[in-house]
């Protein structure tokens, strides 16, 4: 199969570009939230698993293609998630920014689960492999963002100023 | 004996597999003798994690002095220094608190219990009535006793209901109990003492036990002196008094750069895997995890770890080898790893050596994650930290109904949508004003929380409330609102649990000065001016005496892994200390865990369900259930990451922290003791001889010492250090200087330059790992004021000033007598099945 006879680079252009707002936003989310050092720090380390998800989707992309935004997307964007480009203050700020970079993660999520369908259509070995293992360190992050919004969410609406 | 200069006193060899023989260390101040004592009053010495058990000397209403107790388990008869010199001369201090104070125009004044208390309650009720329970958090200790945790845990969880609710526990122990719930499901320390007189190697990692644990290091050292001596293997950046052990036994020391513990782990784990030094049969039948484990690992060659440790890879082979040829591997493990960067991941690497071989729960093949204080395993227990009481999981409803049907509560009013909140977010919390009441108990955080100067600032603004509970008028004492006086060790009655479980009682022997009274009165107080109820409107608290509450603690306990209902006061005042689970079915107590090898992993058993090592993400119940551990221990791993804070041109130095075998904690105790206060006098800091001839500092100079977040000036010791690496004690504050923080002068508390970080998992605030620079400021006029008897001294060769001048002591070898635990009563079960036949071969 060629990438003009697949959907599949839509979709990893989607995956991509997800992947990048992720990194970007946790980036963003970390160093605006650095009076909370388990966040800043958190946020660098998922940032740069998330960079380097980007990264093993180079070969995949060099077989499928990639199809960005443009006239040529046959099945464009309509939901435009831009990411997290500057946080917000105090603890209501903070809960807000984590929910947001939940938010980013789901899409990414969802992207790897229709591209590791697509790839086990494919019979890819090597996409499924790639596929499964950034599933499964997004799942990570999201557990994480989990966690931390539950510890987070009583203070934030209950007493914080 | 001078025990300052002769720490470990004299040795009394014995073999392997056989009892290690008693001596009664003793110390009676101003010439008293023996004779003279009016009464001895049994005891645990409270100096160190140990647990030794003791006897105090009383004489005209005065402790006077103390003896080790012959026929316990823990000590053989034996005290370290600190216990000798430091357990009693605090009591009758001339600055103890007497009375407690309250802050009016600015000042501490001194006042009644009345207007104290009547503040107290005060500010309490109107912030709960204005901002509910969750304006309130309590930090306390690891020093008060089990009878008082257990109290404030009540009050706190089902009076309160506020989760904010830790211990200085958080930074001493908090990544033992983290790795034990990750790796075995549940707190609870799998080896005892006596794995030591069993042992055919051993390995110390990040545990400069000489120093945090002198008796628990005599017992090591009477082992090397004898027949069939253990093969000691040292994890540590400096050339402590283990490394020289490792050396004269035939075995290694590895000094990683600091902050990379993991990369080393992880290579040991390989090689034991590559290697066949793992049991197969045994790995399938108790554990879960291998396959993942397996694969994280494999990247971590020797030389690749030799690379980022910075360590000769042949080093780390025959570590390996030690640890996978040895029949009988007990291993230890201290701050060295709990303190520092991937804290309960290289934690839980240590654990999974063992599970690898099947190396628990047997004689001499054991783990023991070490503790820092000495009733930190009791804040553990009842929940006075960040854990429910009884091990209970905070993500199990039918833990919570226990808890909530205990106290007669709605179980709504336990804090249980998360885990409780650790002590740097209740910091954050009191800095960002939605904490505004903080009831500071029995530890000192403006000198041991890192980052002193945003500990100090956080404390003294007008945000909150704060209270503090101690003896003397500590750094933080000076920043509080109200500060009550408490009775200390020997003033009150009480148990505590040491690291291998062992729980001793310790008896009242003289009375409190003034109208300092014992935590547990004072928390009992506020119970009483709040009006606690439960949901029949009765006393929430019902208890009044520390015999009632240590009652209602072993109902607590009831049915859980630290099943405390077998003990009475009675029995503990008896010979020795004895191990939990003490019940129906253990009653003399229990030695050594997973014998069976059972681990309370069950879903319905387990403390808690797991976290994701990197990130502190917890796994859920309906995750853990489909893993359905039903017993089985979990083998985790974690790739190694680069510490957070990496050193650069302008901080090129690698910053870390520690103790001194002369003090304990910020020096409220031994710094009153004569001869402890001048053995090590004033703060240093260490640096490799390497660095210190490219820095132009010799021997004595002042250094300023520098990281991003502040500095200290100090002399310089040219120590025992790894290049690249600077050590600095953590012990000294400004109490003694009569001010909470430096206040413009030079600063010589450590913490001035640690960060605000802590373990993902843990919440353990990192010590280690920091960058720093050091600048010379001034020439020496005399050698640095560190001990030349232990990891401080001079490299060998180098002119070591004496550290000496404790007054004599007296060390009696006495005949053994029975130990229940005695390793020649033939309690040995057959040698591991992996060190005989390398199952994996």
């Amino acid at each position: 199969m060629t990438a003009k006879t697949t959907h599949l680079a839509t979709y990893l252009g989607l995956l991509h570009h997800a992947e990048q707002t992720l990194t970007d936003s946790f980036v963003t989310v970390g160093h605006g939230h650095q009076a909370e050092a388990d966040v800043y720090h958190t946020c660098e380390s998922l940032a740069r698993m998330s960079l380097e998800h980007e990264k093993q989707l180079a070969p995949v992309v060099a077989r499928y293609g990639e199809q960005r935004r443009g006239e040529d997307v046959e099945e464009p964007e309509r939901l435009h998630a831009d990411g997290v480009a500057q946080v917000r203050a105090g603890a209501v700020g903070l809960l807000r920014d984590l929910q947001d970079l939940y938010l980013l993660a789901t899409l990414v999520h969802s992207c790897w689960t229709v591209v590791l369908q697509g790839a086990q259509g494919a019979r890819d070995q090597e996409l499924i492999e790639i596929a499964q293992h950034c599933m499964g360190e997004t799942s990570r992050q999201l557990t994480w963002l989990q966690t931390r919004i539950k510890v987070s969410a009583p203070q934030a609406l209950l007493v914080a100023g | 004996m001078d025990r300052i200069a002769d720490i470990w006193g004299t040795r009394t060899p014995h073999d392997r597999a056989t009892v290690w023989p008693a001596r009664v260390d003793s110390y009676l101040a101003d010439g008293i003798t023996e004779a003279q004592v009016d009464k001895w009053v049994s005891s645990a010495c409270l100096l160190c994690s140990n647990g030794c058990g003791c006897d105090i000397a009383v004489k005209d209403g005065r402790m006077v002095g103390i003896r080790g107790r012959g026929t316990d388990v823990i000590n053989h008869g034996r005290l370290g220094p600190k216990g000798l010199y430091g357990s009693t001369p605090f009591a009758s201090s001339g600055d103890r608190l007497t009375r407690p104070l309250i802050r009016e125009g600015g000042e501490l004044v001194e006042t009644t219990w009345d207007v104290a208390m009547g503040k107290v309650v005060e500010v309490s009720q109107r912030l709960l009535r204005e901002k509910g329970p969750l304006s309130h958090g309590f930090y306390t200790s690891g020093q008060l006793f089990l009878e008082e945790y257990y109290t404030l845990a009540v009050i706190g969880k089902a009076g309160i209901g506020t989760p904010h609710m830790d211990g200085n526990t958080r930074l001493c122990t908090a990544t033992a109990a983290a790795a034990m719930k990750e790796s075995f499901g549940c707190d609870g320390q799998p080896g005892s003492y006596t794995d030591i007189d069993w042992c055919d190697a051993l390995f110390l990692f990040g545990h400069n036990m000489p120093e945090t644990q002198t008796v628990l290091w005599m017992r090591v050292l009477d082992r090397i002196s004898g027949g069939q001596p253990p093969k000691i293997v040292c994890v540590d950046p400096r050339r402590t008094m283990v490394a020289d052990a490792a050396e004269r036994t035939g075995g290694v020391h590895l000094a990683p750069r600091p902050g990379t513990n993991q990369a080393l782990m992880n290579g040991l784990t390989r090689e034991l895997i590559v290697n066949g030094w793992h049991d197969r049969a045994w790995i399938d039948a108790h554990t879960l995890g291998f396959d993942d484990l397996a694969a994280i690992v494999e990247p971590y060659t020797p030389e690749h770890v030799g690379d980022i440790c910075d360590i000769d890879p042949a080093d780390l082979r025959r570590a390996a080898a030690v640890f996978g040829e040895s029949e009988r591997v007990l291993s230890t493990v201290l701050q060295g790893f709990y303190q520092s960067h991937q804290a309960t991941a290289a934690s839980v690497a240590v654990n999974n050596l063992h599970l690898l071989r099947g190396m628990i729960g047997k004689p001499g093949a054991g783990i023991l994650q070490m503790n820092g204080q000495p009733t930190a395993q009791n804040n553990r227990e009842c929940g006075a930290d960040g854990d429910l009481p009884g091990f209970r999981n905070w993500d199990n409803e039918k833990h919570v109904q226990e808890l909530a049907a205990l106290w007669n509560v709605d179980p709504l009013v336990i804090p249980h949508w998360a885990p409780p909140t650790h002590a740097m977010q209740m910091m954050r919390y009191v800095e960002q004003g939605s904490i505004s009441f903080l009831w500071i108990s029995a530890t000192n955080p403006a000198v041991s929380m890192p980052e002193s100067a945003r500990i100090r600032a956080i404390l003294s603004g007008d945000q909150c409330f704060v209270v503090v509970q101690d003896l003397f008028l500590t750094e933080t004492a000076r920043l509080a609102d109200v500060v009550l006086p408490a009775a200390g060790w020997g003033e009150k009655t009480g148990t505590f649990t040491n690291v291998t479980r062992t729980v001793h009682l310790s008896d009242k022997a003289v009375e409190p000065p003034g109208e300092a009274r014992s935590d547990l009165d004072i928390f009992l107080l506020y119970a009483e001016r709040m009006g606690f109820t439960d949901s029949d409107t009765a006393p929430l608290v019902r208890w009044r005496t520390p015999e009632e509450a240590f009652a209602a603690w072993q109902e607590c306990s009831r049915g859980r892994p630290v099943d405390y209902t077998g003990l009475s006061y009675e029995q503990l005042r008896g010979p020795t200390g004895i191990a939990w689970p003490c019940n129906a079915d253990a009653p003399d107590g229990t030695d050594r865990l997973y014998t069976d090898p059972v681990f309370p992993t069950d879903t319905d058993q387990c403390e808690n369900y797991g976290h994701d090592l990197l990130t502190g993400g917890t796994v859920t119940r309906q995750e853990y259930q489909a893993i359905d551990p039903a017993g089985r221990a979990f083998l985790k791993g974690a790739p190694y990451q680069p510490p957070h804070e990496q050193v650069s041109a302008d901080y090129p130095l690698l910053y870390s922290t520690g103790r001194t075998v002369y003090h304990f904690h910020t020096r409220t105790k031994t710094a009153r003791a004569r001869a402890l206060q001048q053995a090590a006098p004033d703060a240093w800091v260490e640096l490799s001889q390497h660095d210190a001839e490219a820095l132009g500092i010799a021997e004595g100079d002042r250094v300023s010492v520098q990281s991003p977040r502040g500095r200290i000036e100090v002399q310089a010791r040219i120590g025992r250090v790894r290049p690249g690496a600077v050590f600095a004690p953590f012990h000294y504050g400004y109490w003694d200087l009569d001010a909470a923080g430096p206040d413009g002068g030079p600063a010589r508390d450590a913490n001035e330059l640690t960060m605000t970080i802590w373990d993902p998992v843990s919440k353990q605030p990192l010590f280690k790992t920091a960058a720093c620079r050091v600048t010379k400021i001034g020439d020496a006029t005399e050698p640095a004021p560190a001990p030349s008897t232990a990891a401080s001294a001079p490299p060998q060769g180098r002119p070591a000033p004496a550290t000496a001048g404790g007054e004599p002591t007296g060390a009696r070898i006495v005949t053994t007598p029975h130990y229940p635990n005695d390793p020649s009563l033939g309690t040995d079960s057959p040698a591991p099945a992996s060190t005989v036949a390398g199952s994996a071969r």
